[in-house]
């Protein structure tokens, strides 16, 4: 404790000198790192480009407009795909990430040497495997197409609700468990009473979360053939037809805005 | 009717919580159990219902060796005692039927539970109990809507609705104002003597434990040190229990009206808060 006393009188400070020292000396390495770093990536900027970037960026943006609106005919069929992909995605991503997140959470495993670990593992892999990189795998094993990206979105969500969902599962107050045990209730009971109505807001929150996230990322999953809009973007920009690319933008952020009014709607009306 | 023999529990840390006690309840008796903070009172009644596992001894429930039970018998043992809590553990989002319900979860199977298909004598059981508690206008609100002492109540519905022989409330007032506990502990004891109930209430307050039970155990590191009744409570049986302190001072002031004892155990009570 810093506490030094001078002429009599106990002085307090918030650390020791030593402490304080070292926490400035942390400071200058971070700030001499970042400008180390600022130096290397300057040094391999080609600046020609990036002094011409302005006019190419003015040149594109003159011929998005306007946007050709007589295209959105052929995007109607390509949103609602998308819309479809996010939806069952999520919807398959929450049957098998319940189950895993039960296994997970220290309070409710079967087992916490065998199959916690496993959970764990399958939460991880999920998590870290980008969907867009799903959608490639599942591309070339089971073909392009709706199908591919639905699985790619669902495989891609399996980790994230169900990592928030244990981490909710960890956190219920265990005396209302207690109770509906100390009735003589069963292990199913147990859950249904003790446990799923503690969780139940976190779980709407997490599910629409999730699916406004797969509505933003379905969108992508065209162009690499997994199906949806992106497929009309890939096909647009390959031809460079930049009046049909403004329109697809707005389409997503249309469908993206709405998505978001959704799950605002959802997670009001439940918690 | 209920019949503990050398109950001990050990806990994995080594903390021995109960070292042998022996203890009989016959039917129909409302017992209090006092002594200080961590003096194994939760441990104890918690152990009658296995929510934390004895480490040996006997458990009689009705001639039963409530320790040997398998998963199912240990169900069926467990409908035989209703628990009520200090903080009252309803589940905050059912609603206060629910609530009441859960209690029969031992009797109805689980799809039956899943969609609240329960049996409509169970319903009609949980109408009058209800009512009897005071709170039948509340049926439909959700738990946490309701005050301490009517989520208490709701808890003590909720024991009773499971038919029980024996009821094990743990510190049913610690959370709870003067006035309420009062009113809380003549509701437990009234019910008890109507229903012929036995219980075993844990609790801090040793006034308002004399004012209502028949019988009071002293627990002191495990050990029962006092098994009498509640007048036999001296200055020197409360320091045998909580240790030395200045019982008479306080306790001669309102000499046999117990009033002033209630000022020394709700100061003791706080204390140990």
């Amino acid at each position: 404790m810093p506490i030094t006393e001078h002429a009599g009188a106990k002085l307090w400070q918030r650390r020791t000198t030593g402490r304080q020292f070292a926490i400035w000396f942390g400071w200058l390495l971070g700030v001499a790192l970042f400008l180390y770093c600022w130096k290397q990536i300057s040094d391999v900027t080609t600046w020609y480009f990036f002094w011409d970037a302005p006019r190419i960026a003015g040149d594109i943006g003159g011929r998005m407009v306007p946007p050709r609106w007589s295209y959105i005919d052929k995007l109607w069929v390509p949103l609602w795909d998308t819309l479809n992909i996010a939806t069952l995605g999520t919807a398959l991503a929450i049957v098998m990430a319940v189950p895993v997140a039960f296994m997970a959470a220290r309070n409710t495993t079967p087992s916490a040497t065998l199959i916690r670990p496993i959970a764990l593992l399958i939460i991880v892999s999920s998590r870290s495997i980008n969907s867009l990189i799903w959608a490639l795998l599942l591309v070339s094993i089971i073909g392009p197409g709706i199908l591919a990206g639905t699985i790619a979105i669902g495989l891609r969500s399996i980790g994230f609700i169900a990592k928030l969902l244990y981490e909710a599962i960890e956190e219920i107050d265990k005396n209302q468990v207690e109770a509906i045990s100390a009735t003589g209730a069963s292990r199913w009971q147990g859950m249904a009473y003790g446990i799923m109505p503690q969780i139940a807001p976190a779980f709407a929150g997490i599910t629409v979360f999730r699916w406004d996230i797969n509505i933003r990322e379905s969108t992508v999953l065209g162009l690499v053939g997994a199906g949806g809009i992106g497929l009309q973007l890939q096909s647009s920009l390959n031809v460079l037809a930049w009046p049909q690319v403004t329109l697809i933008l707005i389409t997503i952020l249309i469908a993206v805005l709405f998505s978001e009014w959704v799950s605002a709607k959802v997670r009001h009306a439940i918690i | 009717m209920l019949r503990l023999e050398k109950l001990v529990k050990q806990y994995k840390t080594g903390d021995k919580a109960l070292k042998g006690v022996d203890l009989e309840v016959p039917r129909g008796q409302v017992l209090a159990l006092i002594g200080p903070s961590g003096a194994g009172k939760s441990t104890l009644i918690r152990c009658i219902n296995r929510l934390v596992e004895p480490s040996s001894g006997r458990i009689e429930l009705n001639g039963e060796d409530v320790t040997r039970l398998g998963a199912g018998g240990l169900r069926q043992a467990r409908r035989r005692m209703g628990m009520i809590f200090q903080e009252y553990a309803l589940v905050e989002r059912l609603t206060v039927m629910e609530n009441v319900l859960s209690g029969q979860l031992g009797y109805v199977g689980f799809w039956r539970s899943y969609f609240r298909r329960f049996p409509q004598a169970a319903v009609e059981e949980a109408f009058r109990l209800l009512q009897r508690v005071g709170l039948e206008q509340f049926a439909d609100k959700r738990a946490d809507q309701l005050s301490g002492g009517q989520r208490q109540r709701v808890g003590i519905a909720r024991a009773l609705i499971q038919g029980p022989d024996l009821l094990l409330v743990d510190e049913p007032t610690a959370s709870l104002d003067p006035k309420t506990s009062r009113q809380i502990m003549r509701l437990i004891c009234e019910l008890c003597a109507e229903r012929q109930l036995a219980a075993i209430i844990n609790i801090h307050d040793v006034a308002l434990a004399q004012m209502f039970v028949q019988r009071i155990v002293g627990l002191r590191q495990g050990e029962v040190v006092y098994d009498g009744t509640p007048d036999r409570m001296t200055p020197e049986v409360l320091t045998e229990i909580y240790g030395e302190e200045d019982w008479a001072a306080t306790r001669d002031k309102g000499a046999g009206d117990g009033h002033a004892a209630q000022a020394v155990a709700e100061g003791d009570a706080m204390a140990a808060m």
